[in-house]
């Protein structure tokens, strides 16, 4: 049996039954790294030790019976911009490549509750602000067995993205359904914890445990938050999805051919489908740079040397340790994030470029409402994924076929607090499709 | 008389004395070992998110509301940014385009005179850490030191409208800021621990004149004192650059106390802060009835009180205004009076006796024990006669620093009038006897003679004798002789 290939609800099943235990399932997660991390750098950081001591504690509960989460003893990777305490968490960049944060990201607090096993910390670019990166090291650690899941973050699509390049299910969650405390800031208005999985069940089972009200975070929002799990429904009848023609301009014909082909099974399966216009996609990328940047070089303006991470040496006075410090620190793609973020939030331009990328940001979450207020939901090709951060909204990312041998995806897109349509929405498509023909070719 | 005059704007920054800092849950202690008070958010970690400490909105708005300024019921927090190796994340979380508070006044007095300063509004932020420089000045420093306890803690900025003109009315716009805020209780308001800071804008213009023209920044005021010569020889300094066919230059400057000068920092190249609105933090809402609540729980104001003093207790005015200079010496007199005493009596002992101990000893009024309780009977025994008002400031010296009630002070020192008529003939006779020559002048029509003589019956008893009734036994006796 390959347990590496088995979903969160798959081991469990077993776990349960007592045919595997954690600790076999975490040796052979930890065997699997060493077999593919030399090659790919999914990981930043291995927690070996800490792994395979919580594995053990885990299997002492079960063996006495006492009831577990469905994520206990389960091995997860969490994207490296996710604090843990005790563990290296260096966002891939040199500034913070020694900062061991002395506490906890609200979500570790609440996959360590329910007993689920961090393996170590995944590989990402600087601060993960490369805007169209999809190869991140928590969709690699997932798709090859290293993990079960993975926790990824998503500010312009990077959780989505990755999710689709390797065959995933990824889901970024409505702002502040998450709570982003502990979560490194790249763009604090954007920024989102999500999960990596390998099914749609898997989804709806870590956003169980992660997602709530966290009192530490100001923008976490205090709603009643649902059982995930109940919306997983092989049914889509009635529901209202729709096909924002912009997102389907330009689009490689091939994967509008797919993407089509879902939109005509959930149409048999008793869901209405119809072409919508989201009129202000074209200025997203855009208010999306404008945004991001600006909010980047004020997030980024803490690392200095004073107090943690990397610190220049031969400084003699102050500026200079700040100047050294940040210019052998940072990437080239930070300095330029720095540089621009500085500059669209100078008084020179913050009125004529900052102000005005805010207004247009309105216009699109408008144009979000309008069409929230006809459809349940939005079916496109995971082309534009910032729009969705810019709105605030869910979005659920699945393969939806190869081309050319590699798995594309399509998105789902709900209104505020909508997860649960888009679960119920991808777990019918899961079910009408052949998923198991996909897995196996990746 | 000068041909300028000054426009002086003052920025006050006062430290709220919440039990807790602004953004996170650690204590707010003066004093306490450095980075001892410190947590993930104040000391800025990767990954902290922060939450508004409601009670700092709670004091900055009862700041606003007792300043007369309006409460904004949505208000926003901004990221100023600069670096500084005493800012944790080399930005300040501060308010910059949407205050807490806005267009408030105070009335102050000036050589008899009323006169309104404007505040421009009131702002809530974060303060800084705090360096120490290893060395006798910041640039001979090897190194500094750098303690995040004061990182986080709450603080509001007043910022005054130009409207204030001289030294003088910049110290008296100060006093009475700092009366007005102690009432409301929201600070320590301890210039020397820093809970009160002020930095002054001074510029100079013709008389007549309505332009602004390019002003200095004074740093380093540390008392009201300072910041009036400090004003006072700023102003002097730009009129001698103008004179001279210079022109002021957009300096911050610092006061040297000990040579009484303002002296060149750092010429202020405007900096540019970026002020962003800050994305961790949604805009603060409140309702109109919040305001209300927090309106009802200011106190009587200074003003208001003063009014009541002068128009229900029939005070001078000069006494209403020193009694209501602060909270808790209007309200000890206030309490002694309704325990039945004259609104005047009490007051000459306030500020008389009271004061003159406090200021003799330099003590805080929170420091001495006398109650109010106790003043009243210390007044009531000195009213029936049972002490005289000499023997009186005696006593309420002991009960000043001790709290003892003053009938037990009496007893135990035996300070009670003697009234007894027959210990007192007794007494004078005496007296007279042994002082023949006065007794003579008098009868020869010296009446000078008769206060001697009562100024030594009050020796022989010490001062305890009832010095009416002295008076009154003397002259009979003296009259039988005649």
């Amino acid at each position: 049996m390959e347990l590496n290939k088995l979903t969160i609800h798959e081991l469990q099943a077993l776990l349960a039954k007592k045919e595997i235990s954690s600790l076999e399932l975490t040796e052979k997660c930890l065997e699997q790294v060493e077999n593919i991390n030399e090659q790919n750098q999914a990981f930043i950081t291995i927690a070996k030790e800490k792994a395979l001591k919580a594995a053990q504690a885990v299997d002492e509960k079960r063996d006495r019976g006492e009831e577990l989460s469905p994520l206990a003893g389960i091995p997860v990777a969490l994207k490296d911009n996710i604090c843990t305490e005790g563990i290296t968490t260096s966002c891939g960049s040199k500034i913070l490549h020694n900062f061991v944060p002395p506490y906890n990201a609200y979500v570790v607090e609440r996959i360590c509750e329910a007993e689920g096993i961090v393996l170590g910390k995944t590989n990402m670019d600087e601060f993960s602000l490369e805007t169209t990166t999809s190869r991140e090291g928590s969709g690699v650690a997932v798709a090859n067995g290293v993990s079960v899941y993975a926790l990824g973050s998503d500010t312009g699509g990077s959780l989505r993205r990755t999710a689709v390049a390797n065959g995933l299910v990824g889901l970024k969650p409505t702002y502040g359904l998450v709570s982003r405390n502990g979560l490194v800031a790249y763009a604090s208005s954007l920024d989102q914890i999500g999960p990596i999985t390998k099914d749609v069940t898997d989804s709806a089972l870590v956003l169980n445990t992660i997602a709530g009200h966290d009192a530490k975070d100001s923008t976490s929002l205090k709603i009643e938050y649902p059982d995930y799990t109940q919306f997983l429904k092989n049914d889509v009848q009635g529901l209202r999805i729709g096909l924002p023609q912009e997102y389907f301009n330009n689009e490689n014909s091939a994967l509008v051919d797919k993407i089509k082909e879902v939109a005509q099974k959930l149409e048999e399966l008793g869901a209405i489908v119809e072409e919508c216009s989201l009129p202000h996609t074209e200025y997203a990328q855009g208010v999306y740079e404008i945004i991001a940047t600006a909010e980047a070089s004020s997030n980024l303006a803490r690392y200095d040397g004073v107090r943690y991470g990397y610190r220049a040496a031969g400084a003699q006075d102050v500026d200079t340790l700040f100047v050294k410090t940040r210019s052998e620190g940072f990437g080239p793609e930070a300095k330029d994030k720095i540089i621009l973020g500085t500059y669209i939030l100078s008084s020179d331009s913050y009125e004529e470029i900052y102000l005005k990328a805010l207004k247009i940001r309105s216009l699109i979450k408008q144009d979000f409402e309008q069409a929230f207020s006809k459809y349940d939901c939005l079916l496109t090709p995971p082309v534009y994924t910032n729009p969705v951060n810019l709105a605030g909204i869910p979005a659920l990312t699945m393969t939806c076929g190869l081309i050319d041998n590699q798995p594309v995806g399509l998105q789902l897109i709900g209104k505020e607090l909508a997860e649960g349509t888009l679960l119920r929405i991808a777990y019918s498509i899961e079910q009408n499709t052949d998923q198991t023909r996909l897995k196996a070719s990746l | 008389m000068s041909n300028y005059e000054a426009v002086i704007g003052l920025e006050v920054h006062v430290e709220l004395k919440t039990q807790t800092k602004i953004f996170c849950g650690c204590s707010t202690e003066f004093g306490s070992e450095p980075n001892t008070n410190v947590c993930p958010v104040c000391l800025g970690l990767p990954g902290s998110t922060i939450v508004l400490n409601k009670s700092v909105l709670e004091y900055a708005a009862k700041a606003g509301l007792a300043l007369n300024c309006d409460i904004s019921l949505l208000s926003k927090f901004n990221r100023k940014h600069y670096f500084y190796p005493d800012m944790p994340k080399a930005l300040q979380i501060s308010q910059l385009e949407i205050p807490i508070a806005i267009g408030g006044h105070l009335d102050i007095e000036v050589e008899g005179e009323s006169k309104r300063i404007n505040i421009h509004h009131i702002h809530m932020e974060e303060d800084a850490g705090k360096l120490t420089h290893q060395g006798d000045t910041i640039s001979s420093a090897l190194s500094s030191l750098v303690d995040y306890n004061r990182s986080g803690v709450p603080l509001i900025e007043i910022v005054s409208a130009p409207d204030i003109r001289s030294g003088e009315e910049a110290k008296a716009y100060l006093e009475k800021l700092k009366n007005t805020l102690e009432y409301t209780d929201v600070s320590d308001l301890r210039m020397e621990q820093g809970s009160l800071r002020c930095d002054a804008n001074v510029s100079i213009r013709p008389v007549g004149s309505k332009e602004f023209n390019t002003k200095t920044e004074i740093k380093n005021l540390n008392s009201f004192r300072a910041v009036q010569r400090a004003i006072e020889y700023e102003i002097e300094r730009q009129i001698e650059v103008v004179e001279e066919g210079g022109q002021v230059l957009p300096e911050t400057r610092t006061w040297d106390e000990s040579k009484g000068i303002t002296v060149a920092m750092r010429v202020k190249d405007e900096p540019d802060y970026r002020g962003m609105v800050e994305p961790d933090l949604p805009p603060i809402e409140v309702t109109p009835e919040w305001v209300e609540e927090i309106r009802a729980t200011l106190p009587e104001l200074p003003d208001v009180k003063k009014n009541r003093f002068i128009m229900e207790h029939g005070l001078p005015a000069y006494d209403a205004e020193v009694i209501t200079s602060s909270r808790k010496l209007a309200e000890f007199y206030e309490k002694t009076v309704a325990l039945g005493q004259d609104a005047k009596v009490v007051s000459n002992w306030i500020m008389g006796e009271f004061l003159r101990l406090l200021n003799a000893n330099n003590l805080e009024i929170t420091e001495v024990k006398i109650t109010p309780e106790y003043l009243a009977k210390l007044l009531s025994l000195v009213e029936k006669g049972t002490i005289s008002g000499k023997i009186g400031k005696k006593v309420f010296a002991e009960m000043f620093e001790e709290g003892k009630d003053p009938e037990v002070i009496i007893k135990e020192k035996g300070l009670v009038q003697i009234s007894d008529e027959g210990q007192l003939k007794q007494v004078i006779q005496e007296v007279m006897a042994d002082n023949p020559k006065s007794v003579e002048d008098y009868l020869g029509g010296q009446k000078k003679a008769m206060g001697f003589l009562v100024g030594q019956v009050m020796k022989a008893t010490k001062g305890q004798a009832n010095p009416g009734l002295v008076n009154k036994l003397l002259q009979e006796a003296l009259e039988e002789l005649a």
